[in-house]
């Protein structure tokens, strides 16, 4: 079974960076795009054309996002019984402190900058694969006792 | 200790809650092989842990670690008691807290995100795999991850 992987992200060129860099990595994942924060939401709940919306395994969320921003939208996932268990990795080109230290206080699992190189954005996907998808026990999906396919 | 302000090169304070001699040997000479700049700091029991991350008795000049890797199992305050003292404190809790144990339970895992860990490892059994796997941690904690600056050996 691919691992299910929710990207919240504006720009649809790094939209595309991202699904390729993971395509390359050569992991079985569903990336699924939400494109804003309310997106994002409605996706978790699977509410309105998100009724079937699959629980992510984990999500990528970037921070500065149009109608409810990054921390608005990792706030409201950790403060959801059922939703505070997901890993949420904050994805984001912002290295202000002010926003490191905000996202870990809302309980982030971890803070990656996006690298405005190329290769360095393949790079980070990547270490994210590795580390998330091959080394780190993701939370057992709720609807299923068995232990994951990877 | 700060070389740099970007954080790149800086010293890294890691606290390590580990109760096994062993696994203690093997995580510092890991860290040792692949990062130079990580202190490591051990604690042998969830009560010694506590007493570390708040600067008590012994631990009174302990510097704030920039992340912990915990064992669930440990003599006189378990793992997951450790884990929700440090979540349910508003100053520790922004301290990123991995889960490293050789626990592969369904319900430790689903457990220790329900308590907030950062992430959840577990520790493998070969040595080149234990290996392995603290280099990953050193990759991807101290390489990539923006961790919180704050001010080293208060």
């Amino acid at each position: 079974m691919p691992l299910e992987v929710l990207l919240v992200e504006d720009s649809p060129g790094d939209v595309r960076l991202t699904q390729e860099a993971f395509r390359e990595a050569g992991t079985r994942i569903n990336l699924h795009v939400a494109a804003d924060g309310v997106a994002a939401m409605d996706f978790l709940r699977r509410q309105g054309i998100h009724g079937h919306a699959p629980r992510p395994d984990f999500i990528l969320l970037d921070l500065n996002l149009p109608k409810m921003d990054g921390r608005e939208v990792l706030s409201c996932i950790k403060e959801d019984d059922d939703l505070k268990t997901i890993p949420t990795i904050i994805l984001t080109t912002s290295a202000a402190e002010a926003d490191v230290l905000k996202s870990y206080q809302l309980q982030a699992n971890c803070y990656l900058n996006k690298p405005v190189q190329l290769d360095e954005f393949e790079t980070v996907v990547k270490t994210i694969n590795v580390f998330w998808l091959t080394m780190a026990k993701l939370p057992p999906r709720p609807d299923s006792g068995l232990e994951r396919d990877r | 200790m700060t070389i740099n302000s970007t954080g790149e090169d800086m010293l890294k304070e890691v606290l390590l809650v580990e109760d096994s001699p062993g696994d203690v040997r093997l995580t510092r000479e890991a860290f040792r092989d692949f990062d130079k700049n990580v202190r490591l700091h051990v604690a042998i029991d969830g009560v010694d842990a506590m007493a570390f991350l708040r600067h008590e008795g012994a631990h009174a000049n302990a510097p704030r670690p920039d992340f912990i890797l915990l064992d669930l199992n440990l003599p006189k305050m378990d793992g997951r008691e450790v884990l929700a003292c440090i979540k349910k404190d508003e100053n520790l809790k922004t301290i990123p807290t991995i889960i490293l144990t050789t626990s592969d339970a369904e319900v430790d895992i689903a457990k220790s995100y329900q308590l907030q860990a950062n992430c959840y490892l577990v520790k493998p059994v070969q040595l080149d795999e234990f290996e392995n796997l603290v280099k990953s941690i050193s990759d991807f904690w101290l390489t990539k991850v923006k961790l919180t600056q704050q001010p080293h050996g208060r």
